[in-house]
């Protein structure tokens, strides 16, 4: 195979004589160890092993992200489910594996970082290096030949056009110059590993000190930000949760739009907002915003996201003696594009035992032979409660439980009436009353409201993590940019009242512009200094930059 | 509130560029029938300014030579183009096609890929103009952008600079990519989801494609090296220039695309808190940027690691585009995550 890369050309093995390996101590070994860990190779291995880890994750529903579909996956695939489970391909971010995978990465990112700053720091202190003997055998080479007489002039002469370019210069001796350029390119470099680190840091302060919530908020209704009222409550492990500043806040009213339109989209989501009234804390002045998907409302300490929105029918349900048991907007959790909805009414004051509905609201209704009911577009076009009805105990261990589903352990379906088996059914539309079985007393359908479903978030990181990752971007750019190169000039006497100057350069990594930094530099010194007098008039005191 | 005439214009002036570019294609593959092998026209890529630098190199030589008395080498002022060729004068005069249609067929390749890649524009416009938005909302319409971009690079990097041999090689996989988003994946113009309504669409999606654009040159580049580097004397991919120089214009491609893709991840998280309340959410399509990122990364670190040769590189490279392809086509059908608004469902 022939190889194009010039780094390993000059890796050139003696033959016949064994390598002999010298016996390594425990010091030794970890030394050994360490290197291994932040060579390059290593780097470039665990960085593929990252991408090749990551994705699993992207393939298997993830439990952080959706328990519910990776319960459901897992359960649908009896044989393969806890095999994949067992090496955490539901939980793969927060695997043992993925995480010693990045964990070795960074360790090999500090061991490389840390003696790449202290070395540029004592070159950024020190003078480019000394000019090597013979530069014929640097990256780049040129030469010209000058007087001795004009040996000095050259010199300076090569040392203004470098120091122009802005090389830092080093004259070690009046026969050579030393210069150096690209620092800039280094620092960008290390700027951007280290930020990869600084952004790690700043990933871990939001997952140990952030918190997230989530509540259903029908429109009209308020909240004030209490742990307890929250639906759902996912703090860090670091979290306090008595230093939180509660916040009050007021959904005045809940729109959304959907494609009406375009045949194929049809239903589809096109706009939703909220309209708020809120005051950063409590007894605090109150204001009025509007929250948007893409459009977070910012409070002192947290975030407020709009994320979920759906209706929620207004009822009252009334005892037979007429008297209201309950009356209010129940959030009912839509289950796919066109909103069917379900959820739960649950009555706890009625007597003697407590009632219980359970069903489903369907904003566009229709009933369909195969499936039920269904609801065939998103918006309120024939809305219709469709509800079964259950009496018992409501909360049978008098703990919470979810607002949109019954446990119906301790409870007993109500037949519509007494010679029947079945379950009482109730197909309700707005205004709309109806009797329950028995004594029971009736249901009526009010109307809908819309409910507005918010995640409240507060992420101390997330400032860290922005910078860090707009420094990795400056620094990456200017790394990418930049060249590092060292420029060396010697002048070797030749006899004859002659000289050749020779001049060379080096470079780290690849630059397809290295030959033309020496070549222009020896064109200019050549249209001034060539001993021949044939100069060449295109070149006469031009400087290409490059 | 899609303007419906628009949207069919936007859909002429996208079939007329498919037409467009397969003419050029043709007439590419006509150039490539007839080209001269790269290392008989080492020069060709030269301007006067090049030879004249060259030359004054070797007068320079000579004379360092004669008051030395030994010979003195010098860099190649054009770096090693040409100088890892393979091939000597002698294989090259291997049978060839027709030098005068060759050049035709160049030229006509050349104009017929400026007219596609201002037809894709004239489209872009128009379709973006029908929905009243940016004209990335979904599969199809950054597929056509995507093309798009990959053309304009190709327009104003190696057309411009005369690289008629890459031609056929770039418009090839476009081609394709139209005309898979003008069959499978075409979507009628149509408003956007509320969850992609926002300004940072047109920030991360555009510098996306444009990023997916420079990477698909680069991946042509790289696999042709990786083909031309074998190439033994005769063969027909000598016609290329040499192997060193097609991988250095493939690292330039990718040089530019990777601070694009870290910049497109950047402004995916800040948008995705922006809609989805959080800036990192293993989302499978954020899991297939974060891929494609490090697997670029990678082949930066591999291209400046010692021991580890070009064309391994060339193969991360390669590895990092069919990660590209796997996002837009496996992960936005298979995949549920919150990305699911490939529209083609
Ligand atoms: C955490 C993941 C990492 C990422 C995303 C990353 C990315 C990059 C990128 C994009 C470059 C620019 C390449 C260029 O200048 O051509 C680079 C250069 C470099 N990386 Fe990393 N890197 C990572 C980890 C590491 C580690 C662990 C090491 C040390 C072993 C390392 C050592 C280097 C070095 C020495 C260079 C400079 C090469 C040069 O220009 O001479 N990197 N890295």
């Amino acid at each position: 195979m022939t190889t194009t890369d010039p780094t390993t050309r000059g890796a050139k093995k003696t033959p016949g004589r064994p390598v002999t390996q010298p016996r390594l101590g425990p010091v030794g070994w970890a030394r050994w160890a360490w290197r291994q860990l932040t060579s390059m190779k290593t780097a470039l291995f665990l960085l593929l092993l990252l991408a090749i880890g990551a994705v699993p994750g992207s393939m298997f529903p993830q439990r952080s992200l959706d328990p519910s579909q990776t319960a459901a996956w897992i359960q649908r695939h009896p044989e393969a489910g806890p095999v994949l489970d067992r090496f955490y391909a539901f939980d793969v971010y927060s695997s043992p594996w993925f995480s010693a995978i990045y964990l070795l990465l960074f360790t090999s990112l500090v061991g490389c970082i840390v003696p790449r700053t202290l070395t540029l720091a004592r070159q950024l202190r020190g003078r480019p290096p000394r000019t090597p003997r013979r530069l014929e055998r640097l990256d780049a080479h040129d030469a010209l030949v000058v007087r001795d007489e004009d040996v000095p002039a050259a010199l300076d002469a090569a040392a203004s056009a470098l120091r122009r370019r802005r090389y830092r210069m080093a004259r070690h001796d009046d026969q050579t110059i030393s210069a150096e350029s690209g620092y800039v390119k280094e620092i960008g470099n290390l700027a951007f590993h280290g930020s990869l680190l600084t952004l790690i840091v700043g990933l871990a302060i939001g997952h140990l000190y952030g918190w997230r919530a989530d509540i259903v908020v029908p429109e009209g209704e308020s909240f004030v930000s209490t742990v307890t009222r929250y639906d759902t409550w996912a703090p860090g492990p670091l979290v306090d949760e008595s230093s939180l500043t509660p916040f009050e806040l007021t959904v005045d009213q809940m729109s959304a739009r959907f494609e009406e339109d375009h045949q194929s989209q049809i239903g589809m989501p096109r706009a939703f907002s909220a309209e708020v009234t809120y005051a950063d804390r409590l007894g605090g002045a109150t204001k009025k915003d509007t929250v948007q998907v893409n459009h977070p409302l910012e409070l002192d300490e947290s975030t407020v996201f709009l994320l979920g929105n759906g209706y929620a029918p207004v009822v009252t349900v009334k005892d037979d003696a007429g008297r209201v048991i309950y009356r209010g907007a129940t959030p009912f959790l839509a289950q796919d594009g066109s909103y069917r909805s379900t959820g739960a009414i649950k009555v706890g004051a009625a007597q003697p035992e407590q009632l219980g509905f359970v069903g489903l609201f369907l904003p566009t209704a229709v009933v369909d032979d195969t499936n039920g009911p269904i609801s065939i577009f998103p918006d309120l076009r024939n809305p219709a409660l469709a509800m079964s009805l259950y009496e018992g105990e409501l909360f049978p261990q008098g703990g919470a439980q979810s607002v949109f589903s019954i446990d119906t352990e301790a409870m007993t379906p109500v037949a519509p009436d007494d010679d029947s088996e079945d379950i009482a059914r109730l197909w309700l539309q707005p205004g709309e009353t109806a009797q329950l079985p028995g004594d029971r007393g009736s249901i009526t359908f009010d109307r809908v409201d819309r409910f507005a479903g918010f995640a409240v978030r507060h992420d101390p990181g997330k400032g860290l993590v922005l910078g860090s990752s707009v420094v990795a971007l400056l620094g990456l750019i200017t790394s990418l940019t930049l060249r590092r190169r060292r420029v060396f000039a010697r002048v070797v006497p030749a006899g004859d009242g002659r000289s050749v100057l020779h001049l060379g350069a080096m470079t780290k990594g690849d630059d397809d512009r290295l030959a033309r930094v020496v070549s222009d530099l020896a064109d200019q010194l050549g249209s001034s200094f060539d001993d021949e007098g044939d100069r060449t008039p295109a070149s006469v005191g031009e400087s290409r930059t490059s | 509130m899609t303007n419906e005439v628009l949207a069919t214009y936007a859909n002429y002036a996208l079939y007329s560029a498919v037409g467009v570019l397969s003419l050029a294609m043709i007439a590419y593959a006509v150039y490539l029938a007839g080209a001269v092998p790269a290392s008989e026209r080492e020069h060709e890529s030269l301007d006067s300014d090049e030879q004249a630098a060259a030359e004054r190199a070797r007068a320079r030589a000579e004379r360092v030579a004669a008051v030395s008395g030994g010979s003195v080498a010098t860099s190649p002022v054009t770096g090693p183009v040409g100088a890892d060729d393979g091939t000597t004068v002698e294989d090259a005069a291997a049978p060839q096609g027709d030098p005068e249609r060759a050049r035709k067929g160049a030229g006509i390749g050349g104009t017929l890929s400026y007219l596609g890649t201002g037809l894709l524009l004239v489209s872009l416009v128009l379709r973006g103009m029908s929905v009243d938005r940016a004209p990335l909302g979904n599969l199809f319409e950054f597929s056509v952008a995507g093309a798009f971009f990959a053309m304009l690079v190709y327009c104003i990097g190696p057309l411009r600079r005369g690289m008629h041999w890459l031609g056929l090689f770039v418009l090839a996989p476009v081609t394709l990519l139209l005309w898979l988003a003008g069959t499978i994946w075409y979507t009628e113009a149509a408003e956007l989801v509320p969850s992609l309504d926002s300004y940072w669409l047109v920030i991360h999606v555009s510098i996306a494609t444009l990023a997916t654009g420079l990477s698909i040159v680069g991946a042509v580049l790289a696999a042709l090296y990786l083909v031309r580097d074998k190439a033994g004397p005769g063969s027909f991919w000598t016609k290329l220039p040499a192997a060193a120089r097609l991988e250095r214009l493939s690292y330039g491609m990718h040089v530019v695309a990777f601070p694009m893709w870290t910049f497109t991840l950047i402004a995916g998280a800040i948008w995705a808190r922006q809609a989805w309340s959080s800036y990192w959410n293993w989302d499978p399509k954020e899991v297939w940027t974060f891929v494609i990122w490090i697997v670029y990364a990678a082949y930066l670190h591999a291209r400046v690691t010692k021991g580890s040769n070009r064309r391994t590189a060339a193969w991360i490279a390669l590895a990092g585009f069919a990660c590209i392809v796997i996002n837009y086509t496996i992960v936005n059908f298979y995949f549920i995550g919150q990305h699911s608004y490939a529209g083609t469902s």
